[in-house]
């Protein structure tokens, strides 16, 4: 069912991580991944999977809702291990068979490079996890904000994220609805071809569609008759506010990142 | 008491269509009263009640609000602060992801400041009855529920009337009940004027005001217990009267002599009692 | 006689696995004879709408079995292919379901997807549109420029089209003015005629369901809590209320009148019934 989907959920509660400013937030997932993508050894893998592992356990996100999280991409972890296996050349010559030959840091690519995948997709889970949309978009609006002077519209950008989060559950909720009214009718979404598979959509992407928009103008009324104006002149009752903790975690996020460069300089 | 709303020879046409869908209504709405505008689909009711706060001008004749001509630019956000509406389906009108989150919009966009906006939203959430609610994703409440966020919202903003359009039609009985009884509480307690527009005639019973609309313009205008009791009339336009004023109706024919006004469930079976109790 | 739905234990867990799963439908015993005219009520998350989609063999339950005739209707694909045209079922706010270009095409997409000849699926879609009472200068008309009442008749038109043995409708009147409601439960009893056809309606509306149906189905909890003819459910007014139910505002004047002490019969729910009650009360008369 589609509405098992958990990918971008949000699980309220009021831990450390929980109560971070979103910009805190955000911030230090971007240091996360780069210092993810800049630990190369053992040593600096392990200093970013300590630094996942403690938030997580300070977030008490249950290790089940990540593992559930990461459920659906365990494929595209799969190809690029099994991609880095047989590709990956090396001095440490495993296993040959036929034309195929596994070296030593193939296995070793292989197993990094899924787990950095995996580490990635955790990470942001956590973010998601731990940040309610709103936050995120708030967060994300006001990083922005410079942009302001080139003219991009980040206002207008964040609440267009915000709604498009909003209407994501009702949205999926209406598809599953659609789909069984028009199952009721002998609609087959499942057998055919590819072709035969996209036309058997049109049943349920129409009607879609239509309703999609039919929320849209509902929903710029309701907005307007809320004196909805633009950003011009509007105040925010969650006033983001960088706190000490907000500082400390920045720190922990550069001691991060500086010792996973040490690390690499000193490739241990 | 003093007019909140009025119209003046309201007249509305959609756009390509023949005929009006109002034809010059007259309405003063008085303030701290509570309203229903009663009529079946296609009376024009939602179309009147979306004049209220100007999401809809007029095409010839006025609407004032508080004085102030809806159909000025500029008096717009004044119209809408002063006027809120709750629409039909509540799923369309919320546009946060957290309950409280979207009660603080409508405060937001008017610049209220962030502590004053906490406090208000916290007021309204109490007062709808959904603060231990404020927490929650709006999608996987009750449709009752929703609408109670959705009436929080407007509170929010401390306008001085309430428009609901059709706000039970997509409810189960409970989350009407749920409904009724709260605007009927910010009527009473809060001293906001209410209008509802519906077509379900129980709702109107707690009302102090009925306007009946038909084809465009208002049919009768009254007092619920000045207007059950016109049971023909309102059968001729379609609309019936709650079975209870239906059941009294009926044996009054029958040569009983039993109040019609009676309109409540406890009217009613006191006004039975009176004529059945005592033939032990 | 074989009753021609039956469920057998039927089980439902919502998001199975998951930490959301939730039980719908709790062991459900349930057998509907052919030409029932039935009504189910029961509040909002009573596990009434999950118990209906299991009887066409949209959802598969989680354990416990639907049966068709006396046959599992998952017992094979082709024969559950066969019970989704033989069991019609219509959902709530059908109207946002239509998606043709025309409002023939959309009624025609059922008998389509049955492979039937295009004489019959054309004699089909003209016969329930008429039925619905769509006239034919409609059939032309895009299903989008219609009026909400209108688009309503025509996703019925499309699952009459089918012409099923039994006809489930979830809330069929939800959303429409008196009017409305009335000329579309008008549909739906015409459609039962007399007993040939087996129907089967959720609605919130208890003044419907006691006017129209032979048998109530009450759902509590994803149990069924009641289940028999309109005044014995009525009887335990009581009990309803208790189960987020409301009852027709004349039982529940009756019921208040035997609080007051009036020995009255307080399973009736309409006008008339009320009436004859009061003059079968003690005393009789009543010409105050």
């Amino acid at each position: 069912m589609l509405r098992d989907i958990t990918l971008g959920q949000y699980y309220p509660g009021d831990t450390l991580i929980h109560r971070l400013d979103p910009r805190t937030k955000l911030v230090l997932t971007m240091v996360y991944i780069v210092a993810l993508f800049t630990a190369i050894v053992y040593a600096g893998y392990a200093l970013v999977f300590l630094f996942l592992a403690v938030s997580i356990l300070i977030s008490r996100i249950r290790l089940k809702s990540i593992l559930s999280g990461l459920k659906p991409l365990i494929v595209i972890v799969l190809i690029t291990g099994i991609l880095n296996l047989f590709y990956t050349k090396g001095e440490h010559l495993l296993v040959h068979f036929w034309r195929i030959s596994i070296y030593w840091e193939g296995v070793e690519t292989a197993v990094f490079m899924a787990l950095r995948i995996m580490l990635l997709i955790a990470g942001t889970l956590l973010l998601t996890y731990t940040t309610s949309p709103l936050q995120l978009t708030d967060g994300l609006e006001s990083l922005l904000n410079p942009l302001k002077k080139i003219h991009v519209p980040v206002h207008e950008l964040a609440m267009m994220m915000s709604i498009a989060l909003r209407f994501i559950p009702t949205l999926i909720e209406e598809t599953d609805k659609i789909m069984s009214a028009q199952r009721a009718r002998g609609a087959d979404f499942e057998t055919g071809g590819l072709i035969a598979k996209a036309k058997a959509l049109l049943p349920l992407l129409i009607p879609l569609f239509v309703s999609a928009f039919r929320r849209a103008d509902e929903l710029a009324t309701a907005m307007e008759s809320r004196c909805y104006h633009g950003g011009e002149g509007r105040t925010r009752m969650k006033q983001l506010r960088m706190a000490r903790r907000d500082w400390a975690a920045l720190a922990v996020g550069v001691l991060l990142l500086a010792l996973v460069i040490l690390f690499r300089r000193l490739g241990i | 008491m003093s007019t909140i709303i009025k119209t003046e020879k309201l007249v509305f046409t959609y756009e390509g269509a023949e005929t009006p869908t109002l034809k010059g209504l007259d309405l003063e709405i008085e303030e701290g009263s509570f309203v229903a505008i009663l009529g079946h689909n296609g009376s024009g009711k939602s179309t009147l009640a979306k004049h209220l706060n100007g999401i809809l001008l007029p095409t010839s004749g006025r609407v004032l609000v508080d004085g102030m001509d809806t159909a000025q630019e500029e008096n717009l956000l004044a119209v809408r602060h002063t006027v809120g509406m709750v629409f039909q389906n509540p799923d369309n009108q919320i546009v946060a992801n957290v309950v409280e989150d979207d009660v603080a919009f409508g405060p937001e966009n008017l610049g209220i400041p962030p502590a004053e906006i906490r406090r208000r939203v916290d007021d309204a959430l109490t007062s709808v009855q959904m603060y231990e609610f404020r927490n929650h994703a709006p999608h996987l409440l009750s449709g009752g529920q929703k609408q109670r966020v959705a009436i929080a919202g407007i509170l929010a903003m401390k306008p001085r009337c309430i428009v609901l359009d059709e706000p039970t039609a997509m409810l189960d009985p409970v989350g009407r009940g749920e409904v009724l009884d709260t605007i009927t509480r910010l009527n009473r307690q809060e001293g906001i004027t209410v209008i509802l527009v519906t077509h379900h005639m129980e709702e109107c019973i707690g009302a102090d005001r009925l306007v009946i609309m038909s084809g465009g313009s208002i049919l009768m205008d009254g007092s619920p217990r000045e207007i059950f009791p016109r049971v023909e009339e309102m059968e001729a336009a379609s609309l019936g009267v709650p079975d209870t004023t239906r059941l009294l109706y009926a044996l009054n024919r029958q040569g009983c002599s039993l109040p019609l006004e009676a309109i409540t469930t406890e009217e009613c079976a006191q006004a039975l009692m009176r004529v059945f109790g005592h033939k032990e | 006689m074989t009753p021609v739905l039956q469920t057998v234990r039927l089980t439902h867990r919502y998001s199975e696995g998951t930490p959301f799963e939730r039980v719908a439908l709790d062991s459900v015993d349930f057998s509907a004879q052919r030409g029932e005219f039935i009504a189910v009520i029961g509040h909002t998350g009573s596990g009434k709408s999950t118990f209906i989609q299991h009887l066409n063999g949209l959802l598969k339950p989680s354990s416990g079995s639907v049966l068709f005739d006396g046959k599992d209707v998952h017992s094979s694909k082709e024969f559950a292919r066969q019970v989704r045209f033989r069991v019609g079922l219509l959902f709530q706010y059908p109207e946002y379901q239509l998606f043709e270009e025309t409002v023939y095409r959309d009624i025609a997409f059922g008998p389509r997807n049955m492979k039937l000849k295009d004489d019959e699926v054309d004699e089909r879609v003209r016969e329930a549109a008429d039925f619905v009472g769509l006239e034919e200068s409609m059939l032309e008309k895009s299903p989008f420029d219609l009026s909400g009442g209108q688009k309503r008749r025509v996703a019925i038109a499309g699952v009459i089209a089918m012409r099923p043995e039994v006809l489930i409708l979830d809330e069929p009147t939800a959303g429409l003015d008196p009017g409305g409601r009335e000329e579309l439960m008008e549909n739906i009893i015409r459609y039962h005629d007399g007993g040939k056809r087996t129907v089967i309606y959720i609605t919130h509306s208890m003044e419907d369901a006691a006017r129209t149906a032979q048998r109530i189905v009450v759902f509590n909890h994803g149990h069924i809590a009641m289940d028999g003819a309109p005044k014995a459910v009525f009887r335990r007014g009581f009990e309803l209320i208790q189960m987020g139910i409301i009852v027709p505002q004349i039982t529940r004047v009756m019921m208040r009148l035997r609080e007051l002490g009036l020995d009255v019969d307080d399973s009736v729910y309409t006008v008339d019934q009320a009436i004859a009650a009061l003059r079968a009360g003690k005393g009789g008369g009543g010409h105050a």
